[in-house]
């Protein structure tokens, strides 16, 4: 349903008082079939926001190409950038932010379906009313203001707002990660029930990789602007292929007892994407990085058996450096 | 613990007095670490977790904070009794402290080694006022830290400003300053929730080194139960203002006796199992303008009784330092 060919976004930036590009998104593949939960997963400044943010026309793409129900939407018209926003909602990571603190929550809902439908007056106060009891709020929040709400609460009206127009896709971009754990479980069961109910698609952006294995079937790794493993959640998290994967998820702490004191952890920062290492991304923080092959030519991405895709030389098939 | 704790926190209570009336932000808590431990707060959001340790250092203003009762023992002085004067001699000597946003706390037009030198001579003029400046001295000491946490190169880097440095270095940073003057308890508020998990495993590796190397006692207060398992001999966990539960790692995550610490364990996506159903703890917290009479979660609690709306008593498990602040276990209990 939702397709990125080579996506790239690049922003301007400077560096050492010289004019320089910044590729924040670099050549991305993405594929989310409908019905699908596509969990974006990086650190900061990997990229996955502007993803999320690209496709939903909030950022411009420098290249490539954005396949939206196999209709090209990379460069639309503002007509059709509205036919789009119909179709496409996005949720944010701040609550407090996402909604504005003049309007009344009745107001805030209902600003999508006044500027897409005529529904007016008592109908529209209606479908609002209706909108917030899906996401789990009484009537009376309706005429309250922001400042009202716990964060959890504001949330919730963050994503009635975002399904007000029966979209089809959300773009989800940390959509907890602002929420108390136990407000976050409640918003994960329901934006877990509500994607079967309304038949929704989810592009999930998160940076915690338990929130994504709980909400996601699927799962793209990000890392410095490049998608480096994509494939179903339970296998990657079963059997991580990418040297980067293996190394995100041994870094979670587990919430139990009996782990190590002390791991293996990932030597060095990530770098910055105005001074990108050559060759493979991750060659410098790698563990098994080849000197003269790692970090020499830019490295492509291999798809495996079962539809697993990594960014290794180490699954190249031609040279089978990985028996695995 | 068999030695004498390094901090002891008893009956412990807090207000800020606001314009809105009397917010009873701590009430009763009682912790203590002991040499060369580590003891996790964990908490969500307004449970008073980094309020418990902001007056260990004195950092409350007051007003608005009142303390109403309790001490807080630092090898036996009371710290919320200490003049000035000999709070310059603890503060950073005997006990450090760091805090979460790395950059926030380092200022943006200085070296990091000018901020070094400073502290570190500070340090010394508050132990002994004739003491002459030797600031070549102190930025040896200063390298000397920042190798000790393992910043790569600190020869060079000691001339860099906080902002050519990442967020996981500006924390090495923050902790190489926070040793600077060999504390002999370090408080970590939150240390790594502003970082990247890769960078948080390296901070949190790091910490490890320290109690175990070191003999350093840490308090690390933290949201994240994950963090806490990792790197704490001891948990307490905290609830609107009280400790409702305290124990050992394998005790408090083991085996949960408190119906809030069973919702916040039944709360949390496991990152190392597939997904189960997840349990969202209903309602909100209390407000502590008005805290309810009696339990401070039974309104949430799936397991209240009639009985909670009288304030719960501390039950202490006999056989070690075990306490679970909840009405179930009034008549003791027993684990293995």
């Amino acid at each position: 349903m939702l397709e990125t060919r080579e996506l790239t976004v690049n922003f301007a930036a400077k560096s050492g008082g010289k004019k320089a590009q910044l590729t924040a998104v670099n050549k991305v593949n993405l594929h989310i079939k409908k019905g699908d939960a596509l969990g974006l997963v990086g650190e900061s400044g990997s990229g996955k926001s502007t993803v999320g943010r690209t496709i939903l026309h909030l950022n411009k793409a420098s290249s490539g190409s954005i396949i939206f129900d196999e209709q090209d939407i990379t460069r639309l018209n503002s007509t059709d950038e509205k036919i789009l926003r119909r179709r496409a909602q996005m949720v944010f990571q701040d609550p407090h932010s996402a909604l504005n603190p003049r309007m009344t929550i009745m107001r805030s809902v209902a600003e999508p379906l006044i500027l897409h439908t005529k529904l007016r007056g008592a109908a529209l106060r209606e479908k609002v009313g209706t909108l917030l009891e899906i996401v789990g709020l009484q009537k009376q929040f309706l005429y309250r203001y922001p400042h009202e709400l716990s964060g959890g609460q504001k949330q919730r009206v963050c994503i009635a707002r975002a399904i007000a127009l029966n979209p089809e896709l959300l773009v989800l971009d940390e959509p907890t990660s602002a929420l108390d754990v136990s407000v976050q479980a409640q918003i994960l069961e329901f934006l877990k029930s509500i994607q079967k109910e309304l038949d929704l698609t989810y592009l999930f952006i998160s940076h915690n990789l338990a929130v994504i294995r709980y909400v996601c079937n699927r799962i793209a790794v990000m890392y410095l602007g490049q998608i480096v493993e994509q494939g179903e959640t339970e296998e990657i998290f079963n059997n991580p292929k990418h040297p980067y994967t293996k190394a995100l998820l041994e870094a979670v702490p587990l919430p139990e007892p009996g782990q190590p004191r002390r791991g293996k952890p990932l030597v060095g920062d990530i770098p910055s994407p105005l001074d990108l290492p050559k060759g493979c991304f991750f060659n410098n923080r790698c563990e098994k990085a080849i000197a003269g092959v790692c970090d020499v030519a830019p490295v492509p991405t291999y798809t495996l058996e079962g539809g697993r895709e990594v960014r290794c030389v180490l699954y190249d098939p031609e040279t089978q450096r990985q028996t695995a | 613990m068999t030695d004498a704790p390094v901090l002891e926190i008893r009956d412990y209570r807090l207000n800020f007095n606001t314009f809105d009336g009397v917010y009873h932000a701590l009430d009763g808590v009682n912790l203590a670490v002991g040499k060369g431990q580590s003891l996790g707060i964990v908490g969500e959001t307004g449970c008073g977790k980094s309020v418990t340790v902001r007056n260990v250092l004195g950092l409350l203003p007051s007003p608005p904070a009142e303390v109403v009762s309790g001490e807080i023992l630092y090898n036996g002085k009371d710290m919320l009794k200490v003049t000035p004067a000999e709070m310059q001699k603890i503060r950073g000597i005997e006990i450090a402290m760091i805090f979460q946003d790395p950059m926030t706390y380092l200022n943006p037009v200085f070296t990091i080694g000018t901020q070094m030198v400073d502290v570190i001579l500070a340090h010394q003029k508050a132990l002994d006022k004739s003491v002459r400046k030797n600031k070549k001295q102190a930025r040896a000491h200063a390298i000397e830290m920042l190798r000790k946490v393992h910043l790569p190169n600190p020869e060079s880097q000691i001339d860099r400003y906080p902002h050519e440095l990442s967020g996981g270095m500006r924390q090495r940073v923050l902790i190489a300053m926070a040793l600077s003057g060999s504390p002999k308890l370090l408080i970590a508020d939150e240390p790594t929730t502003a970082l990247d998990v890769t960078i948080q495993a390296q901070i949190l590796d790091l910490i490890a080194e320290l109690v175990e190397d070191m003999g350093l006692s840490v308090i690390i207060i933290t949201h994240d139960l994950g963090v806490v398992a990792k790197v704490c001999d001891n948990v307490a966990v905290m609830y609107a203002g009280q400790v409702v539960e305290y124990g050992t790692i394998e005790e408090v995550f083991g085996k949960p006796k408190h119906p809030y610490t069973e919702g916040l364990l039944k709360s949390i996506p496991h990152p190392g199992k597939p997904p189960e159903e997840l349990y969202g703890i209903p309602g909100f917290l209390p407000n502590l303008l008005t805290p309810p009479i009696g339990c401070r979660f039974q309104d949430r609690c799936p397991k209240a009784m009639e009985i909670c709306g009288t304030p719960p008593k501390n039950r202490n498990n006999a056989a070690h330092d075990r306490t679970v602040l909840c009405h179930l276990y009034e008549e003791g209990f027993e684990d293995a």
